[in-house]
């Protein structure tokens, strides 16, 4: 008999499960639940970019791309990102493509960390960046962002977790699971804490056309300085609801960009090619899609924080991604409590905000990349367990 | 006031003004009093139903007719148009550049009644030249709703 517990790797092993998929195990066996849990679009892909893809295949395209994805693709990712941010990138030597956003910030994790370099990380937030970190042999460093502050990084707070064992430091925004954006304000007071440092930033930008209000998207990297320190990740899941081709891209300085290439190279070879195809159309020719979109995502936004504010719960209004995350606090459970009970008693999904970090306890996270019939079925039930067991 | 637009053109008119409101940041009243001017300058000309009789016991028969027409000196098409859309059976009406010049959708019981009213009615007209009548055979998607859809929500767990 294998004794696994010995050949396993101990670092591995003790990499928590996530508490999202720890929830919705349970989930998948109850008929007739509700979710509000899934954190990925409900929209189709736009049948322009599928078809482009199926087209791609009639022609026999079913080969290897180079390592850092077509060429093409990575014209097209540059054109896209001058022409709506204004940002400049060498299509040649600036660009990776990769297997979704989180094949970027896993690459960026391990090309730059080694043992005992701190990384610095906003939270609650997606729940990827840690257990990376821990994998590269890095200490995880988390700064709670809260509720009164719309869960917006502070200069301060940033400040305060600064070592001179700092290298990275993760800037989610728009984030998930809050839905919090960072003004223009907001990130050059972040900017401004990290010039004349060495600090690398990665600025997970994956939600950035998803931005309602009256501030648009500004990548991290075009703020004075800070282009040579920053990694932008960005990809095609949300923007383009393309979450099952698996493709996302990262902008950077070339020396960095070299290095995630090597990781990716050894690890993926190149991104998926049909993927990459589709992905070239819908950069060229979808952004009312993409508008479409944005809009039917901003209806539901506003009905959803409209439902709980009704309720009686406090809820910040979230100015990106798809997602709300009401503090729950009030009925006196905890997260985990009050998403089991919630599931037992009127069988709607949530995810619990202690899932994204301990900052989350107290919160729940709803998305609504739902129609707007299954969010008004998620609320009224919501609120009838509210009142049951309001305090 | 677009964005009042845009919801009940995706609804087909069959969202309250309260959800309306509440998916704009509105107030109620507020939402209330747009539509209802917008009803009376006829910015909304209506609301319909999107129906699919082949699901119904009724027989419902639709077609097509391609109209070419002299058009009326001092009146254009409209006059003649107006002869046109004034009978219920006639569901749409459009002037079209092109090979012909008016785009009828007629609906009816049968086939022959179809044949029959643009035989009797259409085509003695003074002003038409000629009539092409076409039948559908199935609709697959009318005001932007595919008829057999049944996108189910196949999202599966995932840790994001």
């Amino acid at each position: 008999m294998m004794d696994y517990d010995k050949i396993v790797s101990p670092v591995v092993s003790a990499l928590p499960p996530s508490g999202i998929r720890k929830f919705f195990d349970i989930v998948a066996e109850m008929e007739d639940a509700i979710s509000l849990g899934v954190g990925e679009p409900d929209f189709t892909t736009p049948w322009a970019i599928r078809e482009a893809g199926i087209y791609s295949l009639e022609k026999g395209q079913t080969h290897y791309t180079a390592n850092a994805g077509l060429m093409e693709l990575r014209e097209e990712i540059c054109n896209y990102n001058e022409r709506k941010y204004g940002v400049t990138y060498n299509p040649k030597s600036e660009v990776l493509v990769t297997v979704g956003g989180s094949e970027a910030i896993d690459l960026l994790i391990r090309s730059i960390i080694s043992a005992g370099d701190e990384v610095l990380i906003p939270e609650p937030c997606f729940v990827c960046y840690k257990p990376c970190t821990i994998m590269a042999g890095g200490v995880a460093v988390p700064i709670e962002t809260k509720e009164e502050d719309e869960f917006r990084l502070l200069p301060e707070q940033l400040k305060a977790k600064i070592t001179d064992k700092t290298k990275l430091l993760i800037l989610p925004y728009p984030n998930n699971p809050t839905g919090g954006v960072m003004s223009k304000a907001d990130m050059e007071a972040i900017a401004e804490v990290l010039r004349g440092t060495d600090i690398m930033v990665l600025s997970d930008e994956i939600y950035g056309e998803l931005r309602y209000g009256d501030e648009k998207h500004i990548p991290f990297s075009a703020f004075e300085g800070m282009r040579e320190r920053t990694i932008v990740v960005n990809g095609f899941s949300k923007t383009f609801a393309m979450t099952g081709w698996r493709l996302g891209y990262a902008l950077g300085p070339e020396k960095i960009i070299k290095l995630m290439t090597k990781v990716h190279q050894y690890g993926i070879m190149s991104a998926p090619t049909t993927a990459q195809f589709a992905a070239i159309e819908a950069l060229k020719s979808c952004d009312n899609d993409v508008e479409e979109m944005r809009r039917e995502y901003n209806y539901r936004r506003r009905y959803i924080v409209d439902g709980f504010r009704a309720m009686g719960l406090s809820c910040f209004e979230p100015l990106g991604a798809f997602y709300v995350f009401p503090c729950i606090k009030s009925t006196g459970m905890t997260s985990e409590e009050f998403c089991q009970n919630l599931l037992q008693e009127e069988k709607v999904a949530v995810v619990p905000g202690n899932a994204f970090g301990e900052s989350g306890e107290g919160f729940i996270r709803c998305s609504y990349a739902y129609s707007i019939e299954n969010i008004q079925e998620a609320l009224k039930r919501i609120e009838r367990f509210v009142k049951k067991h309001s305090k | 006031m677009e964005e009042i637009l845009n919801i009940l053109d995706k609804e087909k008119g069959s969202v309250s003004r309260a959800k309306i409101a509440q998916m704009l940041g509105m107030e109620e009243k507020e939402v209330a009093d747009k539509i209802k001017k917008m009803e009376k300058e006829n910015i909304i000309v209506g609301y319909n139903t999107v129906v699919n009789w082949d699901k119904t016991d009724k027989e419902v028969v639709t077609a097509l007719i391609e109209l070419r027409i002299t058009p009326q000196r001092g009146e254009g098409f409209d006059k003649v148009a107006e002869r046109i859309y004034k009978y219920p059976q006639v569901k749409s009406l459009y002037l079209m550049s092109g090979a012909y010049d008016l785009a009828v959708t007629i609906e009816g019981k049968s086939m022959k009644e179809v044949a029959l009213f643009v035989a009797q009615k259409l085509a003695p007209m003074d002003s038409i030249i000629s009539t092409a009548t076409h039948f559908v055979l199935k609709k697959y998607k009318e005001e932007g709703i595919v008829f057999e859809d049944d996108e189910k929500d196949t999202r599966q767990v995932i840790t994001l």
